[in-house]
């Protein structure tokens, strides 16, 4: 892990949850650069995959391997669905999910560290 | 804005709930399968309960997302059996009547996920009765 990228990303997915809220309260639609947005997201999510399992090949990684690699697809597999249920819905409700995708998401990647960093828990 | 059509699970409202019951199916299934898997002696009862947990959130999420009379009843029978579980195991661990060695996705009430799954089973049952006041007329 990377701790300033996974800043990066953890403050990107809340701000990202910030804009669609407003977006949800006046009523509007998820609209494409909520796609775009979520795209770039998803890229920053790969980077950090990429990096991690680079890291973990090199023997630098977290104690837990399989339990992070398990939170690692789950994270990577989030937003393409949140996007995949969300669009078919064209009403303020399809937004929503993209904000509780993106809290959701802002989470995982906090528990990445943790498990990175072997702190105790699950 | 679109109405909800009659007896659809998954428009309106029902996409957010959806999407809330699909995580902690994913959530409560691979925490489950890896509580089971890596350390099923240190507190087998506690993890066989993490796995019905998981089971109940599975059924809800495909329930719900499903119109119809019967899914509606699945729906309702998982749903109604979170709420005993939230309330029974976070009643037991919450005044610590049986001391779990493991946390479970409802213990306390479900404080370590912000007491979703105490809020969630509410709101489901709240939508599955707005659902049938919809389709009946």
């Amino acid at each position: 892990m990377v701790d300033p990228l996974a800043y990066v990303i953890i403050a990107a997915s809340l701000g990202y949850a910030g804009w669609g809220l407003v977006a949800v309260v006046r009523n509007q639609n998820p609209r494409e650069w909520f796609v775009i947005g979520a795209a770039v997201i998803e890229l920053l999510l790969l980077v950090q995959g990429v990096v991690a399992v680079v890291m973990m090949a090199v023997g630098d990684g977290p104690g837990e391997t399989a339990l992070f690699v398990s939170y690692l697809i789950f994270a990577l597999l989030l937003l393409p669905m949140t996007l995949f249920w969300a669009l078919a819905e064209k009403s303020r409700w399809g937004t929503s999910v993209l904000v509780f995708g993106t809290l959701v998401l802002a989470a995982l990647v906090v528990r990445l560290q943790e498990i990175w960093e072997g702190v105790p828990g699950v | 804005m679109n109405g909800p059509v009659a007896g659809a699970g998954s428009s309106g409202p029902g996409r957010l709930l959806v999407a809330v019951y699909a995580v902690f199916a994913v959530g409560a299934t691979s925490r489950a399968a890896y509580q089971i898997s890596t350390k099923f002696e240190v507190a087998p009862a506690a993890y066989l309960l993490s796995a019905l947990a998981a089971v109940v959130y599975v059924v809800a999420t495909i329930a719900l997302a499903r119109p119809g009379a019967t899914p509606r009843r699945v729906a309702l029978g998982a749903i109604s059996l979170e709420m005993a579980g939230v309330l029974v195991v976070g009643s037991l661990t919450a005044f610590d009547a049986v001391d779990f060695p493991a946390d479970t996705v409802w213990s306390d009430y479900g404080r370590g996920y912000l007491f979703i799954p105490l809020v969630l089973p509410v709101v489901g049952l709240a939508w599955l009765r707005r659902r049938a006041k919809v389709s009946s007329g």
